[in-house]
């Protein structure tokens, strides 16, 4: 039997173990601090163990894998907004400081995860899920449930809606003359 | 110009990602080259994709904390949020009376709290293992004396008849059983003991998924079992002994109960 588990586990291994740094990505994009995600992705994996024989086949691994850290994730959204946002002291400063340094080239990284947070949730789901995780759209329409029509035009509303954010955000940091007093 | 079909914004978000095929791909950038709005936007898609993509990159190449070890969590250990046994079984009974009571969660992550097939009777055999054989006054509700009465019990709740296996040849007295409840309906927990006072207990309820299982080792803490299924009924042996005392002890019942039905 220990050889049976081996086996399984090496099977597991295999197809899991490369998706954990991408899992834990979307998780951190999802839910900002990295305790919260690592989190998930611990109970995500935890899942996926005990519901491996449920999987379909080895090329649906990783769409069944981000289906179920997407549902994990998203409950704890909801949950977080029911209770209202609350961060340990020690998360918040550890993800203040997992905030990548700013690039001094076109788009700042804290910038555009900025703005990224002040799209709606389903919006921003299938904005990383493709530009990110580049999931195909057949696979992140899988993960969230939805037609592959509906992938698309969130997809689209996502991009557009960021675009023009980074654009206000740019005006907002040109410095602009202020307005003077008439006599 | 040839024929082309019109230009889609799915195209334009195709080409962001590079999914077009060359012949689609040619159309799109032809497009682009006489259509500046247009142009500038999917430019501006490009530079944004590229910017994500940046931005997180360095959370993927984190060196990966143990608690997301494939092989601790495989090997059922949660460095961090262990569930004490007792909080587990709570839970369980809590799950149960959800259930009971028609609540139910809709999506793929339903299911996944409460275990199916084999896995979920190993879990409950631990769990109830964990609750009875450390309870010094009523470990078991019906005595080995009442034997008879206790199989009738157990099933005619079961809706199978349920035979209770002899260890005595290993060692282990038959003490009695009781009916437990488990996110799947009734179960039958068998209980035994031997002259140094370990105890093990057997799970016994019918299954509706993995009707038929191989048997397969699980472990939960201290708590080690075998479980397998054959014709609807599943069976989980448990117990703190290890899987060299207790592989053998699951395989003589496995043959008993093939002997009985």
């Amino acid at each position: 039997m220990a050889v049976l588990m081996d086996l399984r586990m090496s099977d597991m291994a295999r197809l899991i173990e490369p998706l954990i740094p991408a899992l834990r990505r979307y998780a951190r994009a999802l839910v900002g601090d990295a305790a919260a995600a690592d989190d998930l992705v611990q109970d995500c994996l935890e899942r996926t163990i005990s519901r491996w024989h449920q999987r379909r086949d080895d090329g649906d691994t990783r769409a069944w894998t981000f289906t179920i850290l997407h549902n994990l994730a998203i409950s704890r959204l909801r949950q977080r907004s029911r209770r209202g946002r609350h961060i340990e002291l020690d998360d918040a400063e550890e993800a203040a400081m997992a905030q990548p340094a700013a690039q001094e080239d076109g788009l700042r990284e804290t910038d555009i995860m900025a703005a990224v947070n002040r799209l709606p949730e389903d919006q921003r789901c299938v904005l990383l899920l493709i530009s990110v995780e580049e999931l195909s759209y057949a696979d992140a329409a899988r993960v969230l449930d939805v037609p592959i029509g509906t992938v698309m035009s969130r997809l689209a509303r996502a991009r557009e809606r960021l675009r023009q954010l980074m654009q206000d955000e740019s005006l907002v940091a040109t410095p602009r003359p202020r307005l003077r007093s008439v006599k | 110009m040839n024929s082309t079909r019109p230009i889609l914004e799915d195209d334009l978000h195709a080409y962001v990602d590079g999914v077009l095929d060359a012949t689609r791909r040619a159309e799109v950038q032809a497009y682009l080259d006489s259509h500046a709005d247009s142009a500038a936007r999917v430019a501006a898609y490009i530079r944004q994709k590229a910017a994500l993509q940046a931005a997180l990159a360095g959370v993927a190449q984190e060196p990966i904390p143990p608690e997301l070890s494939l092989r601790h969590l495989v090997e059922g250990r949660r460095p961090r949020h262990a569930v004490p046994w007792r909080m587990a079984v709570a839970a369980v009974v809590l799950l149960a009376i959800g259930a009971a009571g028609g609540w139910s969660m809709r999506g793929p992550v339903s299911g996944a709290l409460i275990q199916s097939g084999i896995m979920g009777l190993a879990q409950e055999a631990a769990y109830t293992y964990d609750v009875y054989s450390t309870d010094q006054s009523h470990p078991v509700e019906f005595k080995a004396a009442d034997k008879t009465q206790l199989v009738e019990w157990i099933s005619s709740r079961l809706q199978r008849s349920i035979a209770v296996p002899d260890l005595s040849a290993s060692g282990y007295r038959f003490m009695g059983g009781r009916l437990v409840a488990t996110p799947h309906g009734p179960a039958g927990l068998l209980m035994y003991d031997n002259d140094q006072g370990v105890r093990l207990a057997m799970l016994v309820r019918p299954m509706t998924v993995d009707k038929t299982a191989r048997m397969t080792e699980h472990s939960a803490g201290a708590v080690n079992g075998y479980a397998w299924a054959e014709k609807g009924v599943g069976y989980s042996l448990v117990g703190v002994a290890s899987a060299d005392t207790l592989h053998p002890l699951a395989n003589e019942i496995r043959h008993q109960m093939e002997q009985k039905v």
